[in-house]
């Protein structure tokens, strides 16, 4: 590997193209732990706005109408608002005003840091999709198919977590798809934040070692790399749970 | 007839070379025939040039380039430049002068003239919690630190001293706040915005102390003209002019004016003029 690395070098000396965030070993070091934070922000984010969707369309069809109103609130507010600005919002504005703790050098310092208000934002701003892209595949269930199961006996969340749930998430997959494509694109605007993810620590290396376009194209690699191995996952995840007859 | 052309172009482009070269024989002729001297400051760094809350341009160097203009007894006038088009505004004439803490680098010298003597200087300071008890930047180790994004000493501070990622910032407001808030133990940056924020809020920044981090180098600002009227007329103009301020201590003096305080630097470059 070092010899590899030497190599980089010499083709930096010889061609000058300086690829020094391969083979300088401080520089690799720290854009690996970002490419590792943006791979810790964007499966943390998923994971998340999957449940906000999953539970937010579920409130949506309610019976009590406080709750319907406090999910479409929260819909629009995270739908027509930003993401960046939404970061800046929960970061700067709600941070602060968090419980604080007093650490080992005398500072009492907000609770959660940068990385953790990202994860937030990004999820509520992605759940807040996720539920109207999970109400959408719900809506296209048969209504037939729901009456069946209320006859049987099932009770509103069974019917949900069993019969309607199942269906309504293979209809609305090539949406959700796209969806946290979107999302894992976005994690780039956890820079503005200070949260040390790939593009951050991509515009510190190039800013120091004046290497844009070496550094530019790494980045663009480095994503679409990332955002095919979800889209990858994705498609085979659509084909294992086709069901013979149901949806195409 | 070809060739009659081709003589007569180089006939004008001749006459054009000349009267530009009258032109850039004597700028200061012509800034006095002109009766306005144009020159180019920042307007974006505080406290060296900024836009007050009419718009106008102030600051450190807006008030030397005054200084210039009342010598020679003719009008300013202030282009706003930033560090990408400043030594192309000075080429194309698009000013006279330059005052836009540029720092002193042999590449910069081919392109535009310095002025000696150097009438600036900058280096790196941070802005700390009392209560972390900072004293150098080995202090920082293990500690959050803010900072701004593309600054030249963050690699340093990061390999060197904190030994993890600096909280960075685009902008200086929400370097500042980060601070303000707790996330970090000190705001390090270039020490004259540091000392003049810390001076111009003494509330604010109460529980703060602005201290010079002296494992980096002070970098001298060289104020400067057209490269070819660096050792003309108006250069020298420009040069005694600096001289004089540092004997006289007009610079200080400015600096009080607007950092409040003095720095090492030009301390020890105004004793030394005097000498």
């Amino acid at each position: 590997m070092d010899s590899f690395w030497e190599f980089l070098r010499h083709v930096h000396d010889a061609y000058g193209i300086n690829l020094v965030h391969f083979y300088d070993s401080f520089e690799r070091g720290r854009l690996l732990k970002g490419m590792l934070t943006t791979l810790q922000l964007s499966v943390l984010c998923i994971g998340l706005s999957i449940l906000i969707g999953i539970f937010g369309a579920w409130l949506q069809g309610s019976r009590f109408r406080v709750l319907k109103t406090l999910v479409q609130a929260y819909i629009q507010f995270f739908r027509n608002t930003p993401p960046l600005v939404q970061m800046f919002f929960f970061y700067f504005a709600l941070g602060p005003l968090m419980p604080r703790v007093v650490n080992d050098y005398g500072i009492a310092q907000p609770m959660l840091g940068s990385f953790a208000w990202a994860m937030i934002s990004l999820s509520f701003f992605a759940g807040a999709f996720n539920i109207e892209i999970f109400r959408s595949g719900i809506d296209a269930v048969q209504s037939a198919t729901v009456e069946a199961a209320d006859a049987l006996g099932f009770s509103r969340w069974q019917a949900y977590r069993y019969v309607i749930l199942p269906l309504a998430v293979r209809i609305c997959l090539p949406a959700l798809n796209n969806n946290l494509v979107n999302l894992v694109k976005t994690t780039t605007q956890a820079y503005a934040i200070a949260v040390p993810e790939t593009l951050f620590v991509a515009s510190q290396i190039w800013s120091d070692r004046i290497n844009v376009l070496e550094m530019m194209i790494t980045l663009l690699l480095f994503y679409l790399f990332l955002v095919g191995i979800l889209v990858w996952g994705m498609i085979r995840l659509e084909r294992a749970l086709a069901i013979p007859g149901f949806g195409r | 007839m070809i060739a009659s052309i081709a003589a007569r172009l180089v006939g004008v482009v001749l006459a054009l070379g000349a009267m530009i070269g009258a032109a850039q024989a004597d700028q200061l002729a012509d800034i006095k025939a002109k009766g306005v001297l144009v020159v180019g400051t920042k307007a974006d760094y505080p406290p060296f040039g900024f836009r007050d809350a009419s718009g106008g341009v102030i600051g450190i160097e807006p008030d030397l380039g005054a200084e210039i203009a009342k010598r020679l007894g003719v009008k300013l006038e202030l282009v706003p430049v930033v560090s990408s088009n400043r030594m192309q505004f000075l080429q194309q004439g698009k000013i006279d002068l330059m005052i836009a803490t540029m720092s002193d680098t042999p590449d910069r010298r081919k392109v535009v003239g310095f002025i000696e003597p150097l009438y600036y200087a900058s280096g790196v300071a941070i802005l700390a919690n009392k209560k972390a008890n900072i004293k150098t930047a080995a202090d920082l180790k293990g500690k959050p630190v803010c900072a701004i994004q593309g600054a030249f000493y963050n690699n340093d501070l990061q390999s060197k001293y904190t030994g993890q990622d600096l909280i960075a910032f685009k902008a200086v407001a929400e370097a500042q706040q980060a601070l303000l808030d707790g996330r970090c133990v000190g705001f390090v940056y270039d020490d004259a915005v540091l000392f003049w924020q810390k001076n111009s809020d003494e509330k604010r920044w109460a529980e703060f102390e602005c201290l010079q981090l002296n494992e980096w180098p002070i970098v001298p600002w060289g104020i400067a003209v057209k490269l070819e009227e660096r050792d003309g007329a108006w250069g020298k103009l420009v040069s005694e002019t600096v001289t004089d301020w540092l004997k006289s201590g007009k610079l200080l003096e400015i600096e009080k004016k607007w950092v409040g305080s003095n720095s090492k630097w030009l301390v020890d470059a105004s004793a030394k003029a005097k000498q």
